[in-house]
């Protein structure tokens, strides 16, 4: 479904935009307020964005460093050109292992790949344990969100389905409560799993050890109770030094949450004696991505989301509006980049307003790649109702003659005609909104009657 | 005292020239007013914004062209409009043979409110505007052209309109709760993506409605026009003028 289309229909139910969009707005202002308290903040995110700078410029050389650095401290490592590698790879692994039942704690990555319904398809039973991720699991939903995975959901939706799924209280609504049997439902899962896959933030190449964060602490808990840890990454995840995570963490948690720090950020340098840790490393796109000039820097996302909360159409049609794994603008220029027919619609999606890369704590100029994106679009992908329009007005706008006539031909059509019939763009305008009052002479009229 | 006055070339955007020429006026008046050497030069067309943030911009060449042939001699070039200038500054495509006029557009070409507070040096003006205004940051002249310090920044706050308007007697400015969102004008967005668009304004003009503003300006009648637009509609009392009409008339 196109954009617009789906935005119109989650648009619909006005009292739950509206608080879809103040629930945001809120995660937003938190965040706003805690990033004013950080004396240094647009120095740091400069330095997370030169840092990731480096990182894509040199990303071949890192990206063997890492995997010699990680295979020293006895991680297993494994490459995947595309998701259908990476998925292969993983159910490689559990077949070995004879395994079963998997916990998994987030992952965009996995979810980017679709190894819930591949492993489910193979027999293999799949329980994402981050709380949200489980909640629109048991709908049979992909997340809305890349941080908040259930955000467009209430209170009395999670009460139901809990009701249903975990036999909790009819229309108890406490959030203890609710989590509470969570817990001790995903306890049972946690204690059943011989494997545990997570994602991974970061990935350090001078040490091979990875950085995952979270937190429910769900991806320590799953791991140091499996044997074997299998953590599937991005091949862009990469910064050059231990030292550099600082930056970085000081920018993730504050940006997604408005919190100081994720309560857990753990490190994972080499498997405890009888474990095993796989680590998955996938391209899907990736180094297309890199190789495109304008929009190599997207490379740089740390996935805080900060730019769904703030994004004024986000937050007015949901995350599902985008039909992508990465939604919000931050999607809407990864996305083309995979398939630009299919998301075609999402640089479209966007205002321009440009909110987006002020908040970006790495300083992606996600509203100026939307403007780019917009640009190969139309090469490609020509709606033919627009760019007929397009033309015309092209040639309108080169003529000043042309653009005289049509411009007062226009004021006088306004004039005579009744409230939407005067054509099609203006005609959608006229929907909801009234067009201003026709003057009687434009100012270039008037300027040459009054300063010829 | 001075040599020979620097000449200002007037960029009126189109749908200002047709659809609010009052406001074209009042730059002109204000600017007049202030001493500058102003003109207009005729034959203006649209900048070719529309197309360029439709993902043509490589179909405007012609107007780009057109619009450096006419401003290319001129000291400065000033337009009541962030959203214009930022696209003369940010997406006119690359013109091989005309480098050196870009360059030099580039240079000299300011919003209404830029222009005064950072080239004449305006630090607050004398006049009378006893309102309650409430102001909507155009996103282009915001973010674009830094006309404001953003909310997503961490920067000392400023505002180059708050800074001319603030001193008018008895104009009282209003703090709107989202200081900066966007009222989703967006252009093309206006019809392509009309249902967001249009609540995205009904949002905008409750800030403006909750906090009791009599009046909305802004720097770019686009947006203006989108949020009268709906307010019009709704019949709503709100009245909405541009920064450039407030001056004018409180100055007089």
């Amino acid at each position: 479904m196109s954009h617009p289309k789906a935005a119109s229909q989650f648009l619909k139910d006005q009292a739950n935009s509206l608080w879809h969009d103040e629930t945001l707005w809120m995660v937003r202002e938190k965040r706003d307020a805690i990033s004013k308290t950080i004396p240094e903040w647009e120095e740091l995110r400069n330095l997370a964005s030169q840092i990731k700078d480096k990182v894509l410029s040199n990303l071949d050389v890192y990206l063997e460093n890492f995997e010699a650095n990680a295979q020293k401290n006895g991680i297993k490592v494994h490459w995947a050109k595309d998701a259908e590698e990476h998925n292969q790879i993983v159910l490689g692994i559990l077949q070995e292992k004879n395994c079963q039942a998997i916990v998994k704690s987030k992952s965009i990555l996995t979810e980017e790949c679709h190894l819930n319904p591949y492993l489910e398809k193979n027999g293999v039973e799949v329980v994402d344990t981050d709380l949200g991720e489980r909640i629109v699991q048991f709908l049979q939903q992909p997340p809305s969100h890349i941080v908040m995975p259930a955000i467009h959901l209430k209170k009395r939706d999670i009460s139901a389905l809990f009701h249903e799924k975990l036999q909790t209280e009819k229309g108890n609504e406490d959030p203890s409560y609710l989590t509470n049997a969570a817990r001790l439902h995903l306890r049972e899962k946690f204690l059943g799993s011989k494997v545990a896959i997570t994602g991974v933030n970061f990935g350090v190449a001078e040490t091979g050890e990875f950085v995952v964060c979270t937190n429910e602490g769900n991806a320590d808990m799953g791991v140091h109770l499996a044997d074997v840890h299998i953590a599937c990454m991005g091949i862009e995840k990469i910064i050059p030094r231990r030292k550099d995570l600082g930056v970085f963490l000081r920018l993730l948690a504050r940006s997604a949450t408005g919190q100081p720090i994720t309560n857990y950020n753990s490190h994972f340098r080499s498997p405890a004696k009888g474990k095993e840790i796989h680590l998955v490393l996938v391209d899907n796109g990736r180094s297309l991505q890199l190789a495109r000039e304008k929009f190599r820097n997207s490379l740089k996302c740390i996935r805080c989301g900060a730019c769904m909360n703030t994004c004024p159409i986000y937050r007015r049609s949901g995350g599902y509006s985008y039909g992508s794994t990465v939604p919000g603008p931050i999607g809407s220029i990864l996305s083309p980049g995979l398939d630009m027919k299919k998301y075609s619609t999402l640089p479209f999606a966007s205002t321009l307003c440009g909110s987006c890369s002020d908040v970006c704590p790495v300083k992606i100029n996600i509203h100026e790649q939307l403007y780019e994106w917009r640009q190969e679009i139309t090469k490609h992908h020509g709606e033919f109702g627009k760019g007929l329009s397009m033309k015309l007005a092209s040639g309108i706008f080169k003529s000043p003659l042309a653009y005289k006539i049509s411009g007062s031909t226009m004021r006088k059509a306004i004039k005579l005609l009744p409230k939407g019939l005067i054509y099609n763009p203006l005609n959608v305008w006229g929907k909801n909104r009234d067009l201003p009052e026709a003057p009687k002479e434009s100012f270039q009229e008037w300027y040459k009657k009054n300063r010829g | 005292m001075k040599k020979s006055q620097p000449e200002i070339g007037l960029f009126i955007p189109c749908y200002v020239d047709q659809f609010f020429p009052q406001v074209a006026i009042a730059t002109l008046e204000l600017l007049e007013k202030l001493g500058c050497k102003v003109s207009y030069p005729l034959g203006q067309t649209c900048c070719g914004q529309p197309l360029a943030n439709s993902g043509y911009e490589r179909d405007t060449e012609g107007s780009s062209r057109h619009f450096l042939e006419l401003f290319k001699q001129f000291d400065y070039i000033v337009a009541p409009s962030g959203s214009c200038v930022l696209h003369v500054k940010e997406h006119f495509p690359k013109l091989s043979d005309m480098e050196h006029e870009q360059s030099r557009v580039n240079d000299r070409i300011y919003e209404l409110t830029e222009f005064l507070t950072d080239v004449l040096k305006v630090d607050s003006l004398k006049g009378s505007f006893p309102k309650k205004v409430g102001f909507h940051s155009s996103c282009h002249g915001l973010r674009g052209l830094r006309l404001a310090s953003s909310s997503e920044m961490n920067v000392t706050p400023f505002n180059k309109a708050k800074q001319l308007l603030q001193n008018l007697e008895g104009l009282e400015w209003v703090e709107l709760s989202r200081v900066d969102e966007c009222c989703g004008f967006g252009g093309t967005f206006s019809v392509t993506e009309e249902a967001l668009s249009v609540q995205m304004g009904r949002d905008r003009l409750q800030d403006h409605q909750s906090h009791q503003v009599e009046i909305v300006t802004g720097g770019d009648m686009s947006c203006l026009m989108h949020l009268q637009g709906i307010a019009d509609r709704e019949g709503s009392s709100l009245k909405f003028m541009h920064v450039a009409e407030i001056l004018n008339q409180a100055i007089s």
